[in-house]
């Protein structure tokens, strides 16, 4: 079952209101966050020590892991978010009772408005040190990073700003193996030696390893921990694959049981934007993508990429209200235009829609048009009243405006900006001036 | 003049058999005075023509018909096949690829990009439509059909880097309606690593004596902006730069920014905000909405001819 979260608009600027997170696609770099467990998962079978820990479900299995651990445990909950020891998300346990007890407490608390997907059962490690171990893609030298520091258990972020010589760092080739000496090299910079360098080399090489081979965008051990005996731990994992690259990981995700539609977004998709889904899935011509939700009475049908950006701020500087955000086009059909038109107008709460692009080269002008109005149409709905503005100049332009002319629907050629069209539209639906009057 | 196209610029597109590749054949060869697409190559398909362009199985055959060194490629093969076709590209010594495919995972496209500086070749994209220069040659589907790229591409003296294809359009049609036409347009790919960023474009820019301006098209997320805004401070560029940001709303909405692990790496400018900021602190104009640019380019190419 899908958990339908409210849709709230932008925060206000007292801040009593909360926005959601859009989905991960319109997110920049798009990646899927693995869970806790699934990540130490991942680093144990590359050959990255980890403690005997225990992923269970019900309070019951909890008991069982503590029991069979002995002695302290740890139970953390399994949630995609932040903070969840200050939401207390993870306690200590010194009987197999306590930690069934806390398990039972964690798995009904919500952190951050995610319910846990389970929780882990950690020995307590009796650690003498803490580092951190991780590698991420640097964009401009194009090229993936190790890291490590030697204070480890804090955010990584915190250490470079207070103590940069506490952080190493080395970039390494996308066109051979990374090399051991490397990750070697990056832990030496810290001044880590002896035999914790030469515990810790092997573990940051095969993290780089194993971000290559699974196509991470991220993977962190934070903290990676020398236990009192000296021998070394993953004791915490973050890993995020990139989206682009599920196609070719499907073995590993189903190793972990990641399902080719668990898309691990920030928030579920709401009803809405499932809707939005199955219009982009009607056929394969053009696209019809990121449909997200917002609780404006402004009904967008704007594309390409940059476009829908451009026109969704514009909208915005003009004190409108968006219903939803979307992108279409690629030349999409007229089905899958009418389908998108139909179903932001069928959206509770929304009085208009605008239907603009920047100038298109690959989308037809007229096929739009088209699919826009039958929507209109098949809803009983009057496209003259309904399309507040039409501004899609480019190809086969002149059709479509024909068409828009028959039905009295307001249009206007690439003369008229992309924000002077947003702008006629959030008058229109402000009643700030009559419908059909010149722009 | 123009940067990376001339009008005797060869080059030939991988995947040519595609419906979009079809398409895209098409409009190049219309357009200017004509690209001069030498081959096009689709595994299985040697011996067929589109538009009249011959059809091979391999890099090597069409560097062989043709009978010398070809300068570009335009990639439009599925993602999956993209690297092995860059690398065979690369390989026969191609210098210009554009790759027009989407959803590339970044390994590959790091390793493409890697192969390609240790063959001193330049890739533009991926996730982009390739570029022009007015009136002369596009190579890609930038602007689309001919008659339709005529409309909003006109020749002059800006230079025109988007990461979004279609606004690289939508911004030269409006420096082309306020007479200022364009030297050469490049849509430089949306992806978090793309082949050629802004920076790395500019030297060129910078040498080509016709181009007086630059505007750029930009987005949230990514170092490309700070990159470009180091690049001007330390180069003293003679030309002016005018930039517009999209996706500010995307400041406004939780869990937008990069993990703090890539923060450390690439630095804090990501969201839309930060990068106006460091864009401004550049002395890069920013502009409100597209309708102002090219008033924007005037001021800046009038400050440049007065001082």
């Amino acid at each position: 079952m899908r958990i339908i979260l409210p849709i709230p608009d932008f925060p206000s600027e007292s801040g009593d209101g909360t926005a959601v997170a859009p989905p991960s696609s319109l997110t920049f770099p798009p990646a899927m966050r693995f869970f806790e467990y699934e990540a130490r998962e991942i680093v144990k079978r590359e050959g990255i020590p980890v403690t005997d820990y225990g992923f269970v479900t019900t309070a019951d299995e909890a008991r069982e892991v503590a029991a069979r651990i002995g002695g302290s445990t740890v139970i953390k909950s399994q949630v995609l978010t932040g903070g969840r020891m200050k939401a207390g998300g993870v306690q200590f346990a010194d009987t197999p009772d306590e930690a069934a007890q806390h398990a039972e407490n964690i798995l009904k608390l919500e952190i951050n408005g995610h319910m846990p997907r389970g929780v882990l059962v950690d020995p307590k490690a009796a650690v003498k040190q803490e580092y951190y171990a991780g590698v991420v893609w640097d964009g401009i030298r194009k090229k993936p990073v190790m890291l490590f520091s030697d204070m480890g258990g804090i955010d990584i972020e915190e250490v470079a700003e207070k103590h940069p010589d506490h952080v190493g760092r080395g970039h390494f080739s996308n066109l051979t193996e990374p090399p051991e000496f490397l990750a070697k090299e990056v832990i030496a910079q810290t001044g880590v030696t002896g035999s914790q360098l030469q515990r810790a080399t092997p573990i940051l090489a095969r993290l780089a390893r194993l971000f290559v081979k699974y196509d991470m965008t991220l993977a962190e051990i934070n903290p990676l921990v020398e236990l009192e005996d000296g021998k070394f731990v993953a004791l915490d994992a973050h890993m995020d694959m990139e989206n682009e690259a599920r196609p070719r990981q499907k073995a590993i995700l189903k190793d972990l049981g990641v399902a080719d539609e668990e898309t691990r977004e920030a928030r579920e998709a709401t009803e809405f934007e499932i809707a939005g889904e199955a219009v982009d899935g009607m056929d394969h011509r053009g696209v019809a993508g990121n449909v997200t939700e917002f609780d404006g009475n402004l009904g967008l049908v704007i594309g390409a990429g940059g476009g829908s950006l451009t026109l969704f701020d514009a909208v915005r500087k003009y004190g409108g209200k968006p219903a939803n955000y979307c992108e279409i086009g690629g030349n999409p059909s007229v089905a899958k235009a009418c389908g998108l038109a139909k179903l932001v107008l069928s959206k509770p709460g929304v009085d208009k829609i605008a239907v603009m692009m920047s100038i298109v080269s690959n989308t037809r002008v007229d096929i739009v048009a088209r699919g826009v109005i039958k929507a209109c149409l098949e809803l009983n709905m009057d496209p003259a009243e309904k399309i507040a503005i039409f501004r899609i100049p480019g190809a086969w332009e002149d059709e479509g405006y024909k068409i828009l002319d028959k039905y009295g629907v307001e249009y206007c050629d690439r003369s008229v900006s992309m924000h002077q069209a947003a702008k006629r539209a959030v008058e229109k639906i402000q009643g700030d001036v009559p419908t059909g009057a010149a722009a | 003049m123009s940067i990376l196209l001339t009008e005797n610029t060869t080059f030939i597109v991988q995947g040519i058999t595609g419906r979009e590749a079809v398409n895209l054949t098409r409009e190049c060869l219309d357009y200017g005075v004509g690209a001069k697409i030498v081959g096009g190559v689709t595994p299985g398909r040697k011996g067929r023509e589109v538009h009249g362009v011959p059809v091979f199985d391999t890099v090597a055959q069409a560097v062989a018909h043709h009978g010398s060194p070809i300068d570009g490629s335009v990639v439009t093969v599925p993602p999956a096949f993209t690297k092995d076709a860059v690398l065979e590209a690369l390989e026969h010594d191609i210098k210009l690829i554009v790759i027009v495919t989407e959803r590339i995972p970044r390994r590959d496209v790091a390793q493409m990009v890697e192969r390609a500086n240790e063959k001193g070749a330049r890739i533009i994209g991926p996730n982009c439509l390739g570029l022009i220069v007015p009136d002369v040659i596009k190579m890609g589907g930038i602007g689309g059909p001919a008659k339709d790229a005529a409309k909003a591409y006109t020749p002059g003296s800006i230079g025109v880097m988007s990461r979004s294809g279609g606004m690289t359009t939508e911004i030269s049609s409006t420096l082309t309606a306020a007479g200022l036409g364009q030297s050469t347009a490049v849509s430089i790919g949306g992806d978090a690593i793309i082949g050629s960023t802004y920076a790395e474009l500019m030297p060129l820019f910078e040498a080509d004596e016709e181009t007086q301006a630059i505007v750029i098209y930009t987005e949230p997320g990514g170092r490309m902006e700070a990159e470009l805004a180091n690049w001007v401070t330390e180069n003293q560029s003679r030309l002016p730069i005018v930039a517009f940001m999209a996706g500010k709303f995307m400041d406004e909405m939780p869990g937008m920014s990069f993990g703090h692990a890539g923060t450390i790496v690439e630095g804090k400018a990501d969201t839309a905000a930060e990068k106006i900021v460091r864009l401004r602190e550049a002395g890069i104009a920013v502009a409100e909405e597209i309708a102002e640019i090219p008033g924007l380019v005037k001021d800046l190419i009038g400050e440049k001819v007065a001082s």
